[in-house]
Order: structure tokens, then sequence, then C-alpha cells
């Protein structure tokens, strides 16, 4: 399998992850996640098809607790942080595009 | 006049004698950070008003006898990554520039419970992307040995304000080595715990399955008085360990004796040689044989998957941190940016408009790299095979345990670099967490105590020391020892071998 990114696939990559790039920025970081990229791939092939996967170094088993009220943020301390907020909600931008 | 540079556990035998006040010591660290921060920069941001009246209460209690622990009215400084009621936390980026938490992080609502006084916020790699803290957003922080150079990554702030007596001890966190190298290079001790070992609700996630908070301190003892305040379960995160911990401050007094009779080292072929400096090797050696002769019986073990954790790291971390990181999407917090020349800017454009000015290089780096990795088509070549290879390194330091109580090894390939000198060379970086990322990929607890300065440049190094998960007390008793050894052959901290900076009264 081909490791390298063009910049071109950078570009595609930064919208999947919503991230605006200028040509600058590709011109930039394109080439670094090339090399990293081509860094990581040596991991290929290592382990074989038998090893189980790792997703957390101990064992994880759900968690439940009582169904109790417990205390929480209230409704001002939830919105302090927010960018604009109208009616005790998180005021956003529109959510649907063009295409919809 | 209060003495700085003493311990945490000398300041609060002052505490207790009556010999100093919470008041006076924690007014004495904030001149301390005015007098000598413009030219470290490991603060990001003050508490002063706040630390004051915490160390007023403190004294207070300290009257009526209702000391709230070991550490009531030591101040502590805490890292940018973990939420703080009331205090600015950035995790060093632009992206959250200016949030104020509604809640405290449950490490931070411990430190406060237990009476230690909040000095401020201290300086990281953007959301802790990094090994020197040059990706901060807020500047880079001076290595207090050689201004000039990294303290480290990515708590290079928390290590720097400890090394220059800025504060007795410090939170950090540690996904890859950010406590212990930072540890190394600046001539501090700095304990990963085992993970679960220490709650992570209100660290905010960089990759969640590495990630720990745990002490940054300028001895074992200091760590492991904060470690017992700090660990133990919390209900709020799911995968904190439900049981409680082993006796740190114990095992530090069982090392302290120098007597480490029956202990049997075991020293990682693979964390060594090669891409290590020499004079860090010299202080490594020299601290084995110190080992050696305080009863330890040292034996080489191999662990031959370890070659393969940078890779196994540098997939696991970006694929979590960009799943993590979408959580800055420019709706509930943080910063939000219209772009230019959209009338009527969708939610999404807004997200990307937003997420291009407040993240740096780094972050999208890893969140480009993360996103390829899990996307449909490589997600078993990178992803899925980074997982597997996370299971034989488990299983490398599963058999490496049947032969050895601890591992031990150099905790960074080099000591501190020059600012400037890496931060475009995304790998050469990354190879500075090369003997401490096995640890949070296998979830064991590590520490690193000061071996010494190498001989090329005078800088610190440090020997980490590596143990079971659960066994933290393992990682105290050894570091214990060695650090009561070397010592004893230092005639004093190695800090005192420092440079006085700028401004400084001694």
């Amino acid at each position: 399998m081909s490791a390298s990114l063009s910049r071109d696939e950078v570009a595609h990559l930064a919208v999947l992850a919503r991230i605006d790039l200028t040509d600058a920025e590709l011109d930039h970081l394109a080439p670094q996640l090339s090399v990293i990229l081509e860094s990581v791939a040596s991991i290929q092939g290592v382990a074989d098809a038998d090893v189980p996967p790792t997703s957390h170094a101990l064992p994880l088993t759900n968690v439940f607790r009582e169904d109790v009220v417990e205390p929480c943020l209230s409704p001002e301390e939830a919105l302090s942080g927010a960018p604009a907020q109208e009616q005790q909600r998180f005021s956003v931008p529109r959510i649907l595009g063009d295409e919809q | 006049m209060t003495d700085l540079r003493r311990s945490a556990a000398d300041l609060a035998a002052e505490l207790e004698s009556g010999a100093t006040t919470s008041v006076e010591l924690t007014q004495a660290s904030l001149d301390r950070i005015a007098e000598v921060d413009g030219s470290i920069h490991a603060f990001l941001a003050m508490n002063a008003d706040d630390a004051l009246a915490a160390a007023k209460a403190s004294d207070e209690r300290r009257a009526a006898g209702t000391l709230a622990s070991s550490l009531d009215g030591v101040p502590i400084a805490v890292k940018d990554v973990l939420a703080t009621r009331g205090i600015t936390t950035t995790c060093g980026s632009r992206i959250l520039e200016g949030w104020v938490p509604p809640y405290d992080a449950t490490v931070v609502a411990r430190v406060r419970a237990a009476g230690l006084p909040i000095l401020g916020k201290t300086n990281m790699d953007e959301f802790a992307m990094g090994s020197s803290t040059e990706h901060s957003a807020y500047g880079t922080t001076h290595n207090p040995w050689d201004l000039s150079r990294i303290p480290g990554g990515s708590g290079g702030g928390s290590a720097a304000a400890v090394a220059s007596f800025q504060a007795p001890i410090a939170l950090g966190t540690d996904t890859g080595g950010s406590i212990r190298q930072p540890g190394a290079v600046t001539g501090t001790v700095g304990v990963k715990p085992t993970y679960g070992g220490v709650s992570r609700y209100g660290l905010v996630a960089l990759a969640n399955s590495l990630d720990q908070v745990g002490p940054v301190t300028r001895t074992v003892l200091d760590s492991a008085l904060l470690h017992e305040i700090i660990g133990g379960h919390d209900p709020k995160d799911s995968t904190s360990i439900d049981r409680p911990l082993p006796a740190l401050v114990e095992a530090v007094k069982e090392g302290a004796s120098g007597d480490l009779t029956g202990v049997r080292v075991g020293v990682v072929t693979e964390l060594g040689g090669e891409g290590y400096q020499a004079g860090v090797l010299a202080r490594f050696h020299e601290s084995l044989e110190l080992l050696t002769k305080a009863g330890a019986e040292v034996v080489e073990v191999s662990c031959p998957h370890f070659v393969h954790a940078l890779a196994t790291y540098y997939l696991i971390l970006p694929a979590e941190a960009s799943s993590n990181l979408a959580r800055f999407d420019a709706m509930r917090y943080g910063l939000r940016v219209l772009p230019d020349g959209i009338e009527a800017p969708s939610a999404e454009d807004v997200m990307r408009a937003t997420r291009e000015a407040g993240f740096g290089d780094e972050v999208k780096r890893r969140i480009i790299i993360g996103t390829y990795a899990l996307s449909s088509g490589y997600y078993d070549a990178y992803y899925g095979q980074a997982q597997k290879v996370r299971t034989l390194i488990s299983q490398d330091f599963a058999a490496a345990f049947e032969r050895a109580d601890v591992l031990v090894s150099p905790t960074a390939p080099t000591t501190a670099f020059a600012i400037g000198e890496k931060v475009d060379d995304p790998m050469a970086m990354y190879l500075n967490d090369l003997a401490t990322i096995p640890a949070n990929l296998a979830g064991v607890p590590g520490i690193s105590v000061p071996s010494g300065l190498a001989d090329e440049d005078g800088l610190p190094a440090g020997f980490q020391i590596l143990a079971p998960a659960l066994a933290d007390d393992r990682c105290y008793r050894v570091g214990a020892a060695l650090e009561t050894l070397l010592l004893e052959q230092w005639g004093g901290p190695l800090l005192d071998k420092a440079p006085a900076l700028d401004g400084e009264t001694r």
C-alpha cells in the first residue's frame, strides 16, 4: 500500500476533518504528513491476523450508576462559554447547507 | 523568610511547626513567579486572589486542628489541560482562549479539598501534542537550566515551574511521556500513574485510552504525597479503577532506606543504544550500578515489539485525537470564527473556518493523520494494525515482568534541545517519546527521577522506572532508593547546580 499523501488528498482529508486549509498551509503540511505516514506505515505486517486488537490497556466494562438526581450545571453555567445564546439556548448558524 | 527551594514535604513540616503559614508561603510563591516567570514563561494564567483566600482558609484549619491532608496549605500549579472552575483553561490553544470552565476536574476538586492553594495554570503544547511546549499558542516555556532550550513537553510549564521554584509541586498529564520527559530534561521528578489510577474527569481529552494525570515534583516523596491525594476511584470516570491505591508514601519510605535486596531490575534492550546521547547513557549506567550496590539484581530483558511502539502510538493517538477534538465545533464554547466572503454561512462553514483559525500546525497535522487512519479503506492497514501491535507490546511487558519486578531505561534519549531546532520536523520531535510511549500503550505506571548531568552539555538526564499495572508502589520504592543514593553522591539536590535566573536573588 502506498504510504504518501498528495496535496489533493490532504485537501480532501481537511474537508472531512472540518478544517479549512489555505494554499500556503497545504504546501507546508502535505509533505510533512507524507513523511509521518511513511514512518508509521512500518507497522503494516507486524501483527498476524490472529492477534486480538487492544482498544484500552485495561479491560473495560460498562458502568452504571443509581438512577438518582445528582447536582449538575445550571443552565447559566452550561451556557457560560457559548459564543452566542438566545432564550437559554445555544444560538448556532444555520445547520442545513445549500445541497439540502 | 520562606525557603521555596524546600520540598513540599518539608514545607508542610514548616507549616506544622509554625515556622511559616500558608498565606506567607503562597505569597512567597506568587512573588517568586512575578520575579522569574518573565524569563521562564511557565504560567498562562494566575489565580492569586483565590490562592491567597485558600491559603487563609488553610491557616484557619490549622489553628482549629482540622487539617484536610498532609499537604494542606502547600501551593500547587496546574497544567492548563485540567478544567478549573473560575480559572481560564486554554489547553495552550487559541480555540479555547479565555474559556472559563463551569466545573472542576476531579483531580482539581481533590487538590482544593485537600487544602492546596492553586497558584495558576501552566503552559503546554496545544492540546498536549508535543514534546517541547513550542506548539503552545501562547509562546514557548524556557528551560530553567538554559533559557535557550526547551523544557520538554507537553507539560513543560509544570516542570519548569517546579524546577525554577515557582511552585513546590504541580499537576501534569502524560499521554506519551508529557510528565516524564519534561521531568527528565528539567531535573525534576514526574510520575505517570497506572491507567485508571487517577481520574480523567475534567481532563480535556487528547487520547482517552492513553491519557493519565500525575504528579510533577522535585522529590519522589512529594510525588507520592500528591499521588495519594489525587488518586483513587472516581464514579465520574468510567475507566477509573475501583480499588484502593497501593501504599505509595510507605513505598517511598521503604525505598529511601537505600536497600533493594531481592528486587529484580530489568534493563530493556530496545530502550537504549542507537539514538541515545552518550551522556544520558553514562548517567543511566551509573544509576544502574547504584541499584546493584543497593542489592538489586539487574537482568537484561528484551521487548521486541517496542521498536514498533512509536509508529503504533502515532496512529492510535491521532485517531483518538481526531475524534476527541471534533467537540471543538464553534457551537457551545470556545472560539467562533465566521468565514470571509460567505453570506449566511452554515454551521459547517463556521466550524471549518473556526478550526483553521483556532488550531495550530501540530493539531492540524495530527487530526488529518487520524482522519486518514480511520477512513474506510485504510482502517485495517493503519488503525487496526496499530491496535494489534498494541496487544503485542502489552504481551512484551507481561513477559518482561515475569523476569523483573521493574523495568528501567533512560527517560528521554537526549537532554533538552534548542528552542526551534525540531519545531518543523515532526518525526524528529516524535523521537523524544521513544522510551516513554510503551508505558502509555500498555497502561503501566512509570516514574522519571533525575540521574545527573550529561557530560556533553551539563544538562539534566532522567532515569525511568516502569512497573506492572496497579503496582505504582514499585516505581516509588525503586525511585526513592535511587534518589537517596544519588543525593549522597551529589551532596545535595541536582537543582542546586542549575544557574541563577535573571532578576533572582540567591
